[in-house]
């Protein structure tokens, strides 16, 4: 998983079954210290997570599939938690 | 998964049937501000989009997930075709 912030978000129409009903957000990557990278990709949320939120993004393919509740969809990145805080040991 | 544009298609008659029947479209990976960002790759469509287009690919594992038959060999899939993106700061994009 990482820590990442929402900063968007995609509207689609046209898409595969398996995302129909689901927010695509997209997130850009943070360092644990939460300064952005510039590295930013797509994510389905699965917390109603809201823009400038920080939030924990699994991208693992089986776990994906267990947090949406599909069988075998083709999803690999998912918003599964809303970050309140991080504390790093200095 | 990642936002791309279709640039371009890939003919090939000869290839694993799996494929058989499923348009190759190379895609060029874009960042967020729809920037180019890494190198262009080709994906299977299941989406029926077109060039020019913006989409959304997902890749490795998950990717063969998108096609109907259980096992076959494709890493990266386009799933969607993007209407809007929308920040805070206004909209990026719009089709």
């Amino acid at each position: 998983m990482f820590i990442a912030r929402v900063i968007g978000e995609v509207v689609s129409t046209i898409k595969h079954p398996a995302l129909l009903g689901k927010k695509l957000l997209v997130v850009e990557k943070l360092t644990e210290r939460g300064e952005p990278t510039g590295d930013s990709q797509l994510a389905v949320d699965s917390v109603s997570a809201g823009e400038g939120d920080r939030v924990l993004v699994l991208d693992e393919g089986s776990s994906a599939a267990l947090v949406t509740d599909l069988d075998n969809p083709p999803i690999r990145t998912v918003i599964v938690g809303v970050i309140d805080s991080v504390d790093i040991e200095d | 998964m990642d936002l791309c544009r279709v640039i371009g298609t890939v003919w090939a008659t000869v290839k694993v049937d799996t494929l058989s029947g499923y348009r190759l479209l190379v895609v060029q990976p874009l960042s967020h501000d729809l920037k180019e960002s890494g190198l262009p790759v080709v994906a299977v469509d299941t989406v029926s989009a077109a060039p020019g287009q913006l989409v959304y690919i997902v890749k490795s594992r998950e990717a063969s997930k998108a096609l109907e038959e259980r096992f076959n060999p494709v890493d990266a899939a386009i799933v969607g075709i993007v209407d809007e993106v929308r920040t805070s700061s206004g909209p990026l994009f719009r089709r």
